[in-house]
């Protein structure tokens, strides 16, 4: 579903990923974990075109990402084909980046209409119904400036599920929130991850979740890969010093 | 010039009436460049290529930095010679006072589209919105309302300029009393205090009721 081939990236003179190589099979839940500046966030960054690899190549369904076949070649992937492999993709950012400027029923709406052309009849009762989903049905005519951190998050969440991704990025989904509104968004998503099987690729910080919802947990730092395995090894027996230290370090603070 | 005179402050006001609607028309036309011109070239400052970007800055620089009269009489002249015969002083001044305001309002512009926060350009991305959609539905709202403020204090600012244009012959009302003065040796006191009044209720309301709806943006 998702390859990464020899993935470098660099930010100047500072390589945030080294050479990476993972896959990660359609229906995979993967938590990526490690501390800060381990490069997680980039992963996220790199699968939503939102930077671009320094080296390497990405495939997404077998397609590349950052390149396109053009003559038997492959080269820079151009603004059209780009926006093709994106549609497979969706993200929910920390800080929920709804359009304020527009509510909630437009938010959800917007995209499907205007990016994979869906009527809009039929964009609005699939937004109904995942407003529904998110516990958010009495919110369509509101602004997101009304809504609570945990309101809109979900509301973000309802937005990219709406362009019916293969793939969802969360990048730290909740690190922007209060601490008891963190719950309900977890619970959200634990529900998405049993009631589909989106590709599901979770920067996070809480511990808990990351163990409830993954398939598998991939340990980061300094951008390589320190400890791949299903949660109950990396989490529960980690073999690495460094996992363990961070581990310590994480729930540490949660304790 | 003498004293005051009522008789003939009586004989300018038609005349400056007359001139009034010349100069409200203008300001209307030079504020549709401007704030149309300024719109696109702020756009196009944030989406085309280098290659286009810097010559386009280069030119906004030079048309902020000359006076607007040069600017006025220079391309009145340029418009003699390449037609042989005098084009409309009346839109050959709207268009260039129009274009140099432009210069101003991009600036404004981008002002506000810098303020929008970079998550929601990585939203669009994220969504694949088309560059059009995205500039129309969620950019350009976001940003008028922090340029608003601005771009009303260059519509109040291109409208006390209108008189610049008399140096090309716009029969506007500043135009109109130096006509008459010219004619009646006399009525420049008349005329100019009358001008000078006519202004202030024009824009003086217009400024406060910008004052309001800044106030109102903020928050």
């Amino acid at each position: 579903m998702v390859q990464f081939e020899d993935v470098v990236k660099r930010f100047g003179d500072l390589e945030v990923l080294q050479g990476l190589n993972f896959s990660i099979a359609p229906s995979e839940r993967v938590t990526l974990i490690g501390p800060s500046g381990s490069g997680k966030t980039t992963i996220l960054r790199l699968l939503m075109t939102l930077e671009k690899v320094t080296s390497g190549v990405i495939r997404v369904e077998g397609e590349p990402l950052s390149h396109m076949k053009r003559g038997g070649q492959l080269v820079t992937a151009n603004e059209a084909h780009l926006r093709q492999v994106r549609k497979k993709i969706g993200m929910v950012f920390q800080q929920f980046n709804l359009f304020p400027n527009m509510k909630v029923m437009r938010n959800i709406t917007e995209a499907p209409i205007h990016t994979l052309g869906v009527s809009k009849d039929e964009a609005h009762e699939r937004a109904r119904e995942l407003l529904d989903l998110v516990g958010l049905s009495d919110k369509a005519d509101n602004y997101p400036s009304q809504l609570s951190g945990g309101q809109q998050q979900r509301v973000a969440i309802a937005r990219s599920l709406a362009m019916s991704p293969d793939i969802l990025l969360l990048d730290e989904v909740t690190s922007a929130l209060d601490p008891e509104l963190v719950a309900d968004v977890l619970d959200l998503l634990k529900d998405i991850a049993a009631t589909t099987d989106i590709t599901m690729l979770i920067v996070t910080h809480e511990m808990g979740f990351a163990r409830d919802v993954s398939d598998r947990v991939m340990m980061f730092d300094r951008g390589v890969v320190v400890e791949d395995g299903p949660p109950s090894q990396v989490m529960g027996q980690p073999e690495h010093e460094r996992t363990r230290t961070f581990l310590k370090a994480v729930l540490g603070e949660e304790a | 010039m003498g004293s005051w005179s009522w008789d003939r402050a009586g004989e300018l006001l038609p005349l400056m009436m007359e001139g009034l609607r010349i100069l409200l028309l203008v300001t209307v036309i030079a504020s549709a460049v401007a704030l149309i011109l300024g719109l696109i070239v702020a756009i196009v400052n944030r989406s085309a290529p280098k290659a286009v970007t810097v010559p386009l800055f280069g030119v906004m620089e030079f048309i902020r930095n000359t006076p607007v009269l040069v600017q006025a009489i220079f391309v009145w002249a340029l418009l003699i010679s390449m037609l042989g015969t005098s084009a409309s002083p009346m839109w050959t001044g709207a268009i260039v006072l129009g274009v140099h305001y432009a210069s101003y309002t991009a600036e404004a512009y981008r002002a506000g589209i810098d303020g929008i926060p970079k998550g929601q350009w990585e939203a669009i991305t994220a969504l694949s919105l088309p560059k059009p959609r995205a500039w129309w539905a969620v950019l350009l709202p976001q940003a008028l309302r922090k340029s608003t403020p601005a771009l009303g204090n260059y519509v109040i600012a291109l409208f006390k300029e209108v008189p610049i244009l008399s140096a090309i012959g716009v029969a506007e009302m500043v135009t109109q009393v130096e006509g008459y003065a010219g004619a009646n040796y006399g009525g420049s006191l008349e005329g100019f205090t009358m001008a000078g009044l006519i202004f202030l209720v024009i824009s003086y309301p217009i400024a406060l009721l910008m004052r309001k709806l800044e106030n109102r943006l903020a928050n």
